[in-house]
């Protein structure tokens, strides 16, 4: 079976291309069986579409102009002529395709390297597809890759950006967020965007506090919070877990002194202040009391670029893991030429015994009907065992150069086929 | 031939202590090299003990030396609890160091024969099981409370690579290490009152002494607990003075009585 990819990434094609290119899952699933259908019965097609990539996923029982049929499709969602395309696209077959499907589902083809997104979109793409044997087959072990290169290693755990970091530094100091307070002063974009992120995550946001109320209570309204004064801050303070800052003031606007009370009333309960705005809003005298951390945006940031620098060093264990799913999948590919020589051999043997049975079959019918069971399930485990290690053999030749070869020998030492031939 | 069994167990717990070091250095397979190392060295330490009991006629733990194979069994198992969840394998950096310490002192002084002389009935065999229990317990407390002193001191100074290297939270630690520090104060009190039975008026000792301030500092820390939330940095450092007490006071009042 042949297997084809035609497709354009951010590697290579710029935003305006990508954006041509790019469909939802359902267009993707409609296009794919669509593909499936124009090229006959025996013709598998997958369309994997993320804003950073559009790959087609054709696969034949013959090459039969495959890659061109991908190529013609990608140029018709382009809508563009061929000659722009072509430098920016690319086409993989067989195993190369498999293995860069293997990587794209790690993440490894990611701008963030183990990016958590693009496992549950392959799956999608997969699941809205028109995919027969093969590309069942690869696209499970991929999934099955995707999801081993993020178990076995680091690849996937740390943030990529400011809001993630802020709330993975969360659970750094408390055991889960799930009903944790989250307290936000000012209502700007990047406190909203952490908030958001907080909440995922299972944690609370109780207060919204601003200088402008209108604001704050329009931030409020969206997130389920309440809408406070800044005068009247302190006692949530005194309830928070997370305190996310991102006002505009020129000066510190949380201060030791200020939040003395607030803080005496926690009695060492952990309070972490995430500090987004420039100038700062935390004092950073706070990190000295006991049970309070305070990390400004640089701090955020310096977190944000060790984390990305984690994920580019767990990369490289996560390509050998793909590496290695990928060698199973080319000598699974590879055992497929083999196949119909191991079928024919087994059916031989098995033609063998039944008529060598049928030949004795008078004598078989004055035994006891257990007896002739025992004879029965004898002589099927003496072929079976007879064969499994020349089946065994030729599967493992198979991914060997030679590997056709061998099925040929079988074929010939056992004159399988030659009665159809004659 | 079954105390060659120590080795392996040794070597194996070295081999983790050692890992453990390069984990700081490089989350991920160092990591995975100690606890591997953890599993297979408590494995060849739980067939030793095995063989010492099955070659005993009674409590085969009874001498100083013997008390320290079977204490460090304990720190290891207690380790293994929480060892095998990545986040935690830090906690063998703390406790496997003293683990391969005391099976080298239960070496050197003999406590890994299997011709060992059964030292004591079965009261000695229930309190020494249980202090030796309860010192493991406040051994892996220590290693919690150390383990919530650098990853507080981490956030505090706001180390970047602080999610690299991925430990559990403080306020996990926090817990942990406060109900694990319960269960040995449980362990310790009931070790103290078996071994009342057999001691007479007049022999308290320095050591029995130093055992009952253990039980002091250990309860007195968990009820401020209790009552007024004595917690993190407050709490690790008294779980720190507690198991300096059982890892040094205690063994020289001990032996030197």
């Amino acid at each position: 079976m042949k297997l084809a990819l035609a497709g354009v990434s951010h590697h290579r094609a710029v935003l305006e291309l990508r954006e041509r290119v790019a469909i939802d899952v359902e267009a993707a699933g409609e296009l794919a069986r669509g593909l499936a259908r124009s090229r006959g019965d025996d013709c598998e097609a997958v369309v994997l579409s993320t804003c950073n990539r559009t790959e087609l996923y054709l696969a034949a029982a013959e090459d039969d102009g495959l890659e061109a049929r991908a190529d013609a499709a990608l140029l018709e969602l382009a809508g563009t002529d061929a000659k722009a395309l072509a430098p920016v696209a690319y086409r993989l077959s067989d195993e190369s395709a498999a293995l860069h499907l293997f990587r794209v589902a790690a993440g490894l083809d990611s701008l963030v390297p183990g990016e958590g997104e693009i496992l549950g979109q392959v799956r999608d793409a997969f699941e809205a597809g028109a995919p027969g044997p093969l590309l069942d087959r690869t696209f499970r072990m991929a999934l099955h890759a995707g999801r081993k290169a993020r178990v076995e290693t680091a690849i996937g755990e740390s943030p990529a950006s400011v809001p993630a970091a802020a709330a993975a530094l969360a659970e750094q100091v408390f055991e889960g967020l799930t009903g944790r307070r989250v307290v936000l002063v000012g209502a700007g974009r990047t406190s909203e965007l952490t908030a958001r992120n907080l909440r995922s995550r299972g944690a609370t946001v109780t207060v919204v506090v601003n200088r402008s109320h209108e604001r704050a209570e329009r931030l409020a309204s969206t997130i389920g919070a309440e809408a406070l004064p800044f005068e009247e801050m302190s006692p949530a303070l005194a309830q928070a877990d997370v305190v996310v800052s991102s006002t505009s003031a020129t000066g510190f606007v949380l201060t030791a002194a200020e939040l003395a009370p607030a803080l005496r009333a926690r009695r060492g309960r952990p309070l972490l202040f995430v500090d987004l705005a420039v100038p700062r809003d935390v004092d950073p005298s706070l990190a000295s009391i006991d049970g309070c951390f305070v990390y400004d945006i640089d701090d955020l940031e310096a977190v944000v670029s060790a984390s990305l620098q984690g994920r580019r060093a767990e990369a490289v264990e996560a390509e050998r893991i793909v590496a290695a799913e990928a060698e199973r999948f080319r000598a699974w590919q590879a055992s497929l030429s083999v196949v119909p020589a191991i079928a024919s051999l087994r059916a031989r043997a098995e033609e063998i015994r039944s008529a060598e049975l049928a030949r004795i079959e008078a004598r078989l019918d004055r035994l006891p009907e257990s007896e002739r069971a025992v004879v029965d399930t004898v002589t099927a485990q003496i072929v079976n065992k007879l064969l499994h290690l020349p089946t065994v053999r030729m599967k493992e030749a198979a991914v060997t150069p030679d590997g056709l070869l061998y099925a040929d020998v079988v074929r010939h030492l056992f004159g399988l086929g030659e009665d159809e031939k004659a | 031939m079954a105390e060659l069994l120590v080795w392996p167990a040794l070597i194996a717990y070295g081999e983790a202590a050692v890992a453990y070091a390069g984990e700081l250095r490089g989350p991920g397979r160092y990591g995975r090299l100690g606890i591997w190392g953890v599993r297979v060295g408590w494995l060849a330490q739980t067939s030793l003990l095995v063989a010492q009991a099955a070659s005993s006629d009674g409590f085969p733990w009874g001498t100083w030396a013997g008390a320290l194979n079977l204490l460090s069994w304990f720190v290891v198992s207690g380790y293994l609890v929480w060892g095998c969840r990545p986040r935690y394998r830090l906690l063998g950096l703390g406790v496997m160091p003293v683990a391969v310490g005391l099976l080298v002192l239960a070496w050197a002084g003999g406590g890994t024969g299997v011709d060992t002389v059964d030292r004591g009935g079965w009261v000695l065999a229930i309190h020494a099981g249980l202090m030796l229990a309860a010192f493991a317990s406040f051994t892996v407390a220590a290693a919690m409370a150390v383990l919530y002193l650098y990853e507080e001191r981490r956030l505090k100074r706001r180390d970047a690579a602080v999610l690299r290297l991925r430990l559990p939270s403080l306020e996990a630690l926090d817990r942990l290490a406060s109900r694990v520090a319960l269960a040995g104060l449980g362990l310790l009190s009931a070790g103290i009152v078996v071994g009342i039975t057999r001691v007479d008026a007049g022999d308290v000792d320095a050591a029995m002494t130093v055992a009952v301030v253990i039980w002091a500092l250990y309860a007195a820390t968990l009820v401020l607990r209790r009552k007024i939330g004595l917690r993190g940095t407050r709490l690790a450092w008294p779980l720190l003075a507690g198991f300096l007490l059982v890892a040094v006071v205690l063994p020289l009042t001990h032996y030197a009585s």
